[in-house]
């Protein structure tokens, strides 16, 4: 104080003596919670400062960051952006698989439940090119031991039957042709007649007489007269029904999904089967399925069932697994 | 405490007094028994801060800041100490320190002889005590505490009165 004028000293003091007391109060002072007050003025003086520091680091990293440390940004995003649509497709390609795999595990359990039927599973490699015809074509042939008018289905129902059979693919109609038909009858009354195509999505039920009970609604499944497919095969349900002369006009959604088949089961045999051991009495209201080129009722194949070799037929996954 | 503080402004005009030995701290003693002790039986008496009387008055007559503020920030800091342990040390030091000084500065330049002057000045130097202690709490302390009542008003009078009887009675220990 040697430098500061006289009358000026005794305000030094007086700042001094006044804050030496407010330090002697601070140091005295124990808030709540707060600790000492020494401590909460302290860290009062200092958070703002920290703040404003934190706050000017954290805007110089960010500026860093954002503006002069993204020399590479764009090849990288280049890279990601590659990935992503790479993990897109592989994602995609997962998904698919899923949905196969549960197709698959469906076809697996339809073929455990039956397995002293021979049958074959087959991939849909294509369709027919026009709406003039209802067909697909599999890649399964007559090296696979597929004959002609063999039956073809899918864990939900009937698919329809082989028309034409090459070394390695077959061609098949499906239900929804006009030239196709199977032996059906009604799941309730078990009134049978022949199912057929129209040329449209759904199927007709011909021949049912008008004071025949049925109800929109019920289930159609085969009745095993067409000697192609077993007996209560389900074919699908009724949803709509017109009275007509002498027969009621019966229009059937298929139980398959004929528009989006990519796995079906060919049943190797041309013997009658019967999936369900059970034998019920049908109500012999029509015959059977015609042939799809003739109208015919179909033949059945004299082979014995056990004579037909299942490919891989000792590991039933195999057997149905489209390969 | 009492002759060792030296007349250091020598240019005033106003007469500077000093006391008989031992009349500072005697006094200041007095003051902060009758301030600790009279309450107890006279509660009326907490109304009387005879300790901020005794810093204004040898604030003015002594007329030098350093030693008002040094004897305020004494009797500040033994008041503090003798009013329990919910008062701080330095509530009242800071108070007194500022009204040491601030006493000793305005007796440097005007004349505090008058009884007059001495009520208007207790009452002044009273209020702004009250507001110091007031800031204190609210600003450092953070406890709540009213600006204004009556009874500080009343009791600045109080003081006010007291002080002048107070003051003349002190003037006795001038040495002459």
């Amino acid at each position: 104080m040697a430098g500061i004028p006289s009358r000026h000293k005794s305000i030094f003091l007086l700042a001094g003596v006044v804050l030496l007391q407010i330090l002697l109060l601070a140091l005295q002072i124990k808030r709540d919670s707060e600790g000492r007050l020494i401590r909460v003025w302290t860290v009062g003086a200092f958070s703002p400062f920290e703040r404003a520091g934190n706050h000017g680091i954290g805007h110089l990293r960010d500026t860093w960051r954002h503006y002069f440390a993204l020399q590479n940004a764009s090849r990288e995003n280049e890279q990601l952006r590659r990935e992503n649509d790479d993990l897109k497709i592989k994602v995609t390609q997962l998904q698919s698989k899923a949905i196969e795999a549960d197709r698959l595990a469906l076809l697996l359990n339809f073929h455990k439940s039956h397995e002293s039927v021979p049958m074959l599973g087959a991939r849909v490699i294509a369709t027919s090119a026009g709406t003039a015809s209802a067909t697909i074509m599999l890649d399964r042939g007559s090296k696979d031991h597929i004959k002609k008018n063999m039956g073809v289905i899918t864990p939900e129902g009937v698919v329809g039957k082989i028309v034409e059979v090459y070394d390695n693919t077959s061609e098949v109609l499906l239900l929804t042709d006009k030239d196709s038909g199977v032996g059906a009858m009604l799941g309730n009354s078990r009134v049978q007649s022949p199912v057929g195509g129209a040329g449209e999505p759904l199927l007709v039920m011909k021949y049912v007489a008008n004071d025949d009970v049925v109800s929109v609604g019920e289930r159609v499944v085969t009745s095993g007269m067409d000697k192609i497919f077993p007996r209560d095969l389900p074919i699908g349900t009724i949803t709509d029904i017109k009275p007509g002369n002498p027969f009621k006009s019966i229009r059937i959604r298929p139980s398959a999904h004929l528009e989006r088949l990519e796995e079906v089961i060919v049943l190797l045999t041309l013997q009658p089967l019967q999936l369900n051991q059970e034998t019920e009495t049908a109500k012999p209201s029509a015959s059977v399925a015609k042939s799809p080129a003739s109208g015919t009722p179909a033949k059945p194949a004299p082979a014995p069932v056990s004579s037909i070799p299942a490919p891989n037929s000792t590991n039933a996954a195999a057997a149905v697994k489209p390969e | 405490m009492n002759d060792a503080f030296d007349i250091r402004n020598m240019e005033s005009h106003i007469e500077v007094h000093k006391f008989r030995g031992g009349a500072i701290v005697g006094a200041t003693l007095l003051a902060l028994m009758f301030q600790a002790f009279v309450p107890v039986y006279f509660a009326k008496a907490a109304m009387i801060d005879l300790p901020l009387l005794i810093t204004i008055y040898f604030g003015l007559s002594r007329r030098n800041p350093s030693t008002g503020l040094l004897l305020g920030m004494i009797i500040g800091l033994l008041q503090d100490s003798l009013s329990g342990p919910t008062v701080p040390l330095g509530l009242y030091g800071i108070a007194k320190t500022v009204i040491g000084y601030l006493a000793s500065s305005i007796g440097a330049r005007l004349d505090t002889e008058h009884p007059a002057a001495r009520f208007a000045l207790t009452i002044i130097f009273f209020g702004l005590h009250q507001g110091i202690v007031l800031l204190t709490r609210r600003i450092l302390l953070a406890q709540s505490s009213v600006w204004f009542t009556m009874h500080l008003a009343a009791a600045a009078v109080v003081n006010a009165i007291v002080a002048v009887f107070l003051f003349a009675l002190l003037d006795h220990l001038r040495k002459s």
